[in-house]
């Protein structure tokens, strides 16, 4: 009988439905990717010949440009597709664009999309493999992979860490992706955020719940700010950025409230004054420019897992 | 109003042997069905004492139930304006199928049905196309805007059975009380959604865990109790005569329960799919379970099959509201909502009296003889003189739903793979056999 592989999956749609295993093999991939990212000669082989599509249905700078780094690392054709407005513009539905794109016979598609359960219905329509870079509120299986790697090179181990989520919960593929990764990995997950910013029955999820950093921090070893969108900050989740910020805004006050060694992410892009102060951002306990870099390397281990799963291989 | 006209050119028919359930005489026994010049001429373990007419079909009924002609109050069609997804006549053959001799169709077409002579055209193609009785409810404002009332009074005798802004609901309760209050004075019933639009947002399924967890955001139960509670006051402000359209939640069972105690003139309806499916069938956003009201949890579901057992939610119906490719094919929050259901509303019933949920009688009660009475049709009973709309079924028949044996045009149906237990042998429409299974 042939060995199980290590990742035995043609997509990667979300954290949901990886085993604990599986993900470790994903952080042991990216770890060698990191060297290899350092390095001056940065390319592989493992996707010679293979064609990577980016589509990407909602704007982003960060993933779309880590994606097509590690594609072109690994050696594969990248092409960047922004549908933002063309074709949705002119009637054409998602199903329609993955059918054309799927008859120019790509080997990945990347997509993200800004409604929940979009990447998945594309990857019914598709023969290649397709990794989710968001959808809507519910995945970003990447983003937790990059956080969870982050953590793990910093604190040596991510079982029995307290790491707490604070901000847009309600709003945030970013914090169900990692509430499930951390989970699965032995973390202590916390939310924090105003009840208007948190789902309902997210109690139900794994998470511990607090209203205030106070209470929330107490304790942490990670403390992971969200971005709040501008156009929820106008009355309709929280009143004003002020009082935002002076309940929930990370300063060096509130991340006093953590363990003295605690580590503070946030995915990007920062709103400096609004979840984060600029010295908390750019400061000594701030992993924020290492994430990128990690960003990278978790998706060249993703990329590289999927491919010995591409179909024509 | 159009029904099929009884006629003395219509050969008579005998169904012999049969268990007769017409609960609108409390009738449940084998007997015999006596079917002359379209109507019953007489239905009961007595019915051929006088002996079978001349020249009548004979139909063996043994181990067979007939029961009258189920009556669907809620029946989305897309004619006129959306004829690809359903006409008049896809929808009446798919009825047919079902047990269903007579469907009420939503005004919410295009152009919308708000005026009598769209009520007239409407009527006029069913009786030209169409293979079972079809009433139509008429708008209650205009465009269904919500905003001015529509003309009962005109609408009612251009043959509207109900009014209702079909899927959407009156926000403004000044507009709801003067519907109500005019209504009134022509015995208008109004038909409403209820359902807060400020609350449901944009909501694509029930609020909850389970919303959460998929990233969708919800429609909480609140956005019906508090429309439904809004209703029942003005209801008791007015006098007038309403009906919840569909209701999804155990909470609108208490608020139904207190506006029965208190007299007023209140009757609900609720979809099968929502006594037979809840919100956990949704899966990985499967868009044919994306209904409005949403799928709700099991609590609610057996919260609701209960209150259909007792009486407070008075009718079953089907809420067929056919979709396609283009309108479902999306992310699930940018899917249409509504599933088709002609074809399976009395199966999935009696999935609840095969469980020993509902007793077979209360279940063509809720499907059949409650609608007719509501809307005041000549319907719902195999009382003797009444039109033979009557269906034979199989009860004991196990079966699967597959999409290529869906006769309505559409085919979003949330029972793909469904495995239900009786089937519907023969329909009968005024006497005239439309629907036999195995087809004839």
């Amino acid at each position: 009988m042939p060995a199980i592989p290590a990742f035995p999956h043609r997509h990667l749609l979300g954290i949901e439905g990886l085993a604990r295993s599986e993900i470790e093999t994903l952080l042991d991939l990216s770890e060698s990717a990191v060297a290899l990212s350092r390095q001056v000669e940065k390319k592989r082989a493992v996707l010679r010949g293979r064609t990577q599509i980016n589509l990407f249905f909602e704007a982003s700078t960060r993933t779309q440009s880590s994606f097509e780094l590690a594609g072109k690392r690994l050696g594969a054709d990248v092409m960047n597709m922004s549908v933002g407005s063309s074709s949705v513009k002119k009637g054409e539905t998602l199903v329609d664009t993955a059918q054309t794109l799927n008859a120019m016979r790509p080997d990945i598609l990347v997509v993200r999309h800004h409604a929940a359960g979009a990447v998945a219905l594309l990857a019914r329509q598709v023969g290649c493999s397709v990794v989710n870079a968001g959808d809507g509120a519910h995945e970003h299986p990447t983003q937790a992979l990059l956080d969870a790697l982050t953590i793990r090179r910093n604190k040596g181990t991510i079982a029995d860490l307290t790491v707490a989520i604070c901000g847009d919960i309600l709003h945030s593929r970013v914090a169900r992706s990692n509430i499930l990764l951390l989970a699965a990995l032995g973390a202590e997950v916390r939310v924090v955020a105003p009840s208007t910013l948190l789902p309902s029955g997210i109690d139900r999820m794994g998470v511990k719940v607090f209203r205030t950093m106070r209470e929330g921090l107490d304790g942490a070893d990670i403390v992971m700010m969200l971005r709040l969108q501008r156009e929820r900050m106008d009355g309709s989740y929280v009143p004003s950025v002020r009082e935002y910020f002076h309940y929930f805004g990370l300063d060096e006050e509130k991340l006093g409230y953590a363990k003295p060694d605690a580590l503070v992410m946030h995915p990007g892009p920062m709103n400096r004054g609004v979840e984060i102060t600029p010295a908390v951002a750019d400061g000594p306990r701030s992993l924020i420019g290492e994430q990128v870099e990690m960003g990278v390397a978790v998706r060249m281990a993703v990329l590289e897992a999927l491919a010995g799963n591409l179909p024509n291989g | 109003m159009v029904t099929q006209p009884p006629s003395s050119a219509v050969r008579p028919l005998v169904i012999g042997g049969a268990r007769i359930v017409d609960p609108s005489r409390r009738l449940d026994a084998v007997g015999s069905i006596v079917v002359v010049g379209g109507r019953i001429a007489a239905a009961g373990p007595a019915a051929l004492h006088q002996g079978a007419p001349d020249g009548a079909e004979i139909v063996d009924g043994t181990g067979l139930v007939a029961i009258p002609g189920l009556v669907d109050m809620r029946v989305f069609v897309g004619e006129p304006g959306h004829e690809h997804r359903e006409t008049l006549a896809s929808a009446s053959h798919a009825a047919a199928v079902g047990g269903i001799t007579t469907i009420v169709v939503m005004p919410d077409t295009d152009p919308v049905i708000d005026d009598p002579a769209l009520v007239d055209f409407v009527l006029r193609r069913a009786r030209d196309t169409a293979i079972v009785n079809v009433h139509a409810m008429a708008a209650l404002t205009k465009g269904l805007a919500g905003r001015e009332t529509t003309e009962f009074g005109l609408l009612q005798e251009a043959g509207a059975v109900a009014f209702t802004d079909g899927r959407r609901a009156v926000t403004s309760a000044r507009v709801m009380r003067r519907a109500l209050t005019y209504g009134r004075d022509f015995g208008a019933l109004v038909a409403h959604h209820p359902e807060e639009p400020e609350l449901a947002g944009t909501g694509s399924m029930n609020e909850g865990e389970t919303a959460s967890r998929l990233g969708l955001s919800g429609i909480p139960r609140e956005a019906e109790i508090i429309m439904l509670e809004r209703d029942l006051r003005l209801v008791q402000l007015t006098g007038g005569r309403y009906h919840a359209a569909q209701v999804s939640c155990a909470e609108s069972v208490a608020a139904l329960r207190s506006a029965r105690q208190r007299g007023l003139d209140v009757t609900a309806g609720i979809a099968a799919t929502h006594l037979t499916l809840n919100e956990l069938d949704v899966g990985a956003y499967r868009t044919f379970f994306k209904l409005s009201p949403p799928l709700r949890t099991e609590d609610d579901r057996r919260a609701m099959v209960e209150a259909v057992a007792e009486g407070l939610i008075d009718v079953i119906v089907s809420s067929h509201d056919p979709q396609d490719v283009e309108t479902k094919r999306h992310p699930f929050a940018e899917a249409a909502d509504g599933a088709i259901g002609l074809e399976t509303l009395l199966a999935a019933g009696l999935r609840l009296v095969h469980a020993g949920d509902l007793t077979l009688s209360r279940l063509v009660e809720a499907t059949s003889t409650a609608p007719a009475r509501r809307l005041h049709l000549n319907a719902g009973t195999l009382a003797v003189g009444a039109p033979a709309d009557l269906a034979l079924v199989d009860i004991g028949t196990p079966w699967i739903v597959r999409e290529q044996d869906i006769v309505s045009r559409a085919k979003n149906t949330p029972y793909e793979g469904a495995r239900f237990q009786g089937r519907v042998v023969r329909t009968v429409v005024a006497g005239r056999t439309v629907h036999t299974y195995p087809r004839d």
